[in-house]
C-alpha cells in the first residue's frame, strides 16, 4: 500500500510536478476566493486565454515565454478594469469580445510557426509534469510575492470588496485596490498556466473558493477550505494521473470539480441533500426577509 | 448654528450627477457641526447624490465641497458612510464583528492586525446598537433591522466627527428605528454632525434638528418641524404627498424606486461607487 504512494515519487518530474501543483493550488486558492466573491471568474478566463498571444509572441522572439504571457495577462486585467469604467458597452460584453480577439491573435500567429512546438502546447492544456526545477522557483517566487501583497492588503482588500463605497469614502484608495486584484489575478494566471493549462486555470481560481463558500460564513475560513481544498486536489489528481495514466492538470480540476460536488450535495449550510431534510433552518436560524 | 467655528459641510454652487444626467443643480448648503440633518425628497430626487458628493465619492461637475474646511479628502478619516442597504452583498461571508471591524480597517494601518483599542472600538459599538450576541453570525443571516444596526456600528466603531447615512432607518421596525435615531441624537449632542436621508417624514420631524428638501435642487431648508409645512411638501413632491387634516400622518406614495444612476447594479466595475 504504502509502495502504492511512494513508488510515483522516485521519479523527479512527479516531484517537481507535486511541489509545482500544491504551490499554484494554494495561490490560486488564495486569489479565487476574492475572484469568486468579486464576480471576477469571466475575467479570470478572458485572462488566461489574453495570455496566450503574449505565450507566442515570446516563443517567436525567443525571449522567456512567461514574461511574454505575463505581460499580455496583467496588461489584458488592466484594461478590462478601464473598460468596465467606462462603461459605454455591457461589462461582460467587452470582455467577451476582448478575449475572444486576444486568443484568436494567438491561434493565428501560432499556427504560422513551422511543425509541432510542444512547449506552447503545453501552455494551452498544461503540463504539470514537465515542469522544470527553475519553473518551480519562478512559481514561487511570483506566488509568493502574490500572498505577500494578499497578506499585506488582506484587511483593506476585503473592507474595499465588501463596501466599496463605505471604503472610499473612509480614505482607502479603491480604485487603486481595485486594479492591485485585477494585476495579482493577472500574475496569479501566469503562474498556473504551466502547470494547468490555459483554458483550466479558471478552475484552479474559482472551484476551491466556490467549494469554501457553500461550507462556511466567514471570509479567513473560506480561504482556509480553499486551500485544503486545493492541496488535496494536487496531490490526489496527480497520483490518478500517474496510476491510470491521463493529463495531470485534468485530473487535478477533475478532483476539485469532485469536492465542488460533494459541498453541493451535502454542505451542512447549503447543500442540497441537507437542505431537503430540513436541517438548513436550524442551522441558520432567522434568514432572509426584509 | 454654531458661530464662528468652521461648518462641518459647506457646499457652494454644486451641481452635480452621473455621466451627462445632472442629478443636483446649483445647490448651496451650509451645514454646521453638530448638526443633526434629514435630507429628504421623493426617490431619484438627488438625496444619495448629495450624500456621495459630500463623501467625496462623487465628482461634481461644478462647484466646491468643503468637509470640515478642506477637500473631502483630506478628512476621509473623519467620515463615515454608509450606502443604502440594498447596494450591500449580503451573502459576502463576513460575520457582524468582522464588519464593524471593517469602520476601523483606514485606522489600523497597512499591514497590521487589529489592536486591543480597534477591538475595545467594536465591542463598545455592537454594545451601543445592541447586536453584542450576534457577533459571529453571517450578515446574511440577519434581519432587515439587525443589518441597519451592523452598519451603523460599523460607523460608530470608526469614531467619525461626520455621518453621512443613506437612508438608515428605511424599512425597519418601529423599534429598531426608535433605538437608531436615539443613538444619532447622541452623537449630534457629542457635537459630531450627521447627515441622513430618510424617507419617513414623522420621523424626520421627531427626531432630525434640521431638513433639507431635495428635488433635483434644494427646495428648502429649516428647522425639522417644517416637514409639517404642506406647501413645502408639496413644493418637494409634487402632488405625491396627502397630509391629513390632523397633521401627525403625513403618506407618500413613492416607496419603491431609489435614486441611483441607471445600470447601478453592484458589480466589480462600480467599486468606489
Amino acid at each position: 500500500m504504502l509502495d502504492l504512494l511512494l513508488d510515483p515519487m522516485t521519479y523527479g518530474f512527479m516531484q517537481r510536478g507535486l511541489v509545482a501543483a500544491i504551490l499554484v493550488g494554494i495561490v490560486c486558492a488564495v486569489m479565487g476566493a476574492f475572484v469568486v466573491l468579486r464576480g471576477l471568474a469571466f475575467i479570470g478566463d478572458a485572462v488566461s486565454h489574453a495570455a496566450f498571444p503574449g505565450l507566442v509572441i515570446a516563443f517567436l522572439l525567443g525571449i522567456p515565454l512567461y514574461i511574454g504571457g505575463a505581460i499580455a495577462a496583467v496588461g489584458t486585467a488592466l484594461a478590462i478594469g478601464a473598460v468596465a469604467r467606462r462603461g459605454a458597452l455591457r461589462f461582460d460584453t467587452a470582455v467577451g469580445v476582448l478575449f475572444a480577439g486576444m486568443f484568436a491573435f494567438g491561434i493565428v500567429l501560432f499556427s504560422t510557426i513551422e511543425g509541432y512546438v510542444t512547449d506552447l502546447f503545453s501552455y494551452l492544456l498544461g503540463n504539470v509534469l514537465g515542469i522544470s526545477f527553475a519553473d518551480i522557483i519562478q512559481i514561487a517566487v511570483l506566488g509568493g510575492i502574490v500572498l505577500l501583497v494578499v497578506g499585506l492588503l488582506r484587511k483593506e482588500l476585503l473592507y474595499a470588496s465588501f463596501d466599496p463605497a463605505g471604503a472610499a469614502a473612509s480614505g482607502l484608495p479603491v480604485v487603486m485596490l481595485d486594479y492591485l486584484l485585477l494585476g495579482l489575478v493577472g500574475v496569479t494566471i501566469v503562474v498556473s498556466i504551466q502547470a494547468v493549462g490555459i483554458i483550466m486555470v479558471v478552475a484552479m481560481l474559482v472551484t476551491p473558493a466556490a467549494t469554501g463558500q457553500l461550507l462556511v460564513d466567514k471570509f479567513w475560513d473560506l480561504v482556509k477550505i480553499a486551500i485544503a481544498v486545493a492541496i488535496v486536489s494536487a496531490i490526489s489528481g496527480l497520483y490518478l494521473s500517474f496510476y491510470l495514466n491521463v493529463a495531470s492538470g485534468a485530473s487535478i480540476v477533475l478532483v476539485e470539480t469532485l469536492f465542488f460536488a460533494l459541498a453541493l450535495l451535502f454542505s451542512p449550510k447549503s447543500g442540497w441533500i441537507s437542505q431537503r431534510r430540513g436541517v438548513r433552518a436550524a442551522a441558520m436560524g432567522t434568514t432572509e426577509g426584509e | 448654528m454654531t458661530a464662528g467655528g468652521v461648518a462641518a459641510v459647506s457646499i457652494r454652487h454644486v451641481t452635480a450627477g452621473y455621466g451627462d444626467r445632472v442629478a443636483l443643480a446649483d445647490v448651496d448648503l451650509e451645514i454646521a457641526t453638530g448638526s443633526l440633518l434629514a435630507v429628504i425628497g421623493p426617490n431619484g430626487s438627488g438625496k444619495s447624490t448629495l450624500l456621495k458628493t459630500i463623501a467625496g465619492l462623487l465628482e461634481p461637475f461644478s462647484g466646491t465641497v468643503e468637509v470640515f474646511g478642506g477637500p473631502a479628502r483630506a478628512s476621509a478619516k473623519r467620515i463615515a458612510y454608509v450606502p443604502q442597504a440594498e447596494l450591500v452583498d449580503w451573502a459576502f461571508p463576513v460575520t457582524v464583528g468582522d464588519v464593524v471591524m471593517m469602520g476601523r480597517v483606514p485606522l489600523i494601518g497597512l499591514g497590521r492586525s487589529p489592536g486591543r483599542a480597534d477591538h475595545e472600538a467594536v465591542g463598545a459599538a455592537l454594545e451601543t446598537v445592541r447586536m453584542t450576541d450576534e457577533r459571529d453570525r453571517q450578515v446574511g443571516a440577519l434581519s432587515g433591522g439587525q443589518r441597519r444596526r451592523v452598519f451603523l456600528a460599523k460607523a460608530l466603531a470608526a469614531k467619525p466627527d461626520l455621518y453621512l447615512l443613506d437612508e438608515p432607518v428605511t424599512g425597519v421596525d418601529i423599534t429598531t428605528q426608535e433605538d437608531l435615531m436615539r443613538i444619532l441624537e447622541a452623537e449630534s449632542d457629542a457635537g459630531r454632525t450627521v447627515v441622513a436621508t430618510t424617507h419617513d417624514l414623522a420621523s424626520a420631524a421627531q427626531h432630525f434638528h434640521q431638513a433639507a428638501f431635495v428635488n433635483g435642487r434644494i427646495v428648502a431648508f429649516g428647522a425639522a418641524d417644517l416637514v409639517m409645512d404642506p406647501a413645502l411638501l408639496t413644493a418637494t413632491y409634487g402632488g405625491h404627498v396627502i397630509v391629513l387634516p390632523a397633521g401627525d400622518r403625513t403618506i407618500i406614495d413613492d416607496a419603491h424606486h431609489h435614486d441611483q444612476p441607471p445600470g447601478g447594479e453592484r458589480h466589480f466595475h462600480d467599486g468606489a461607487g
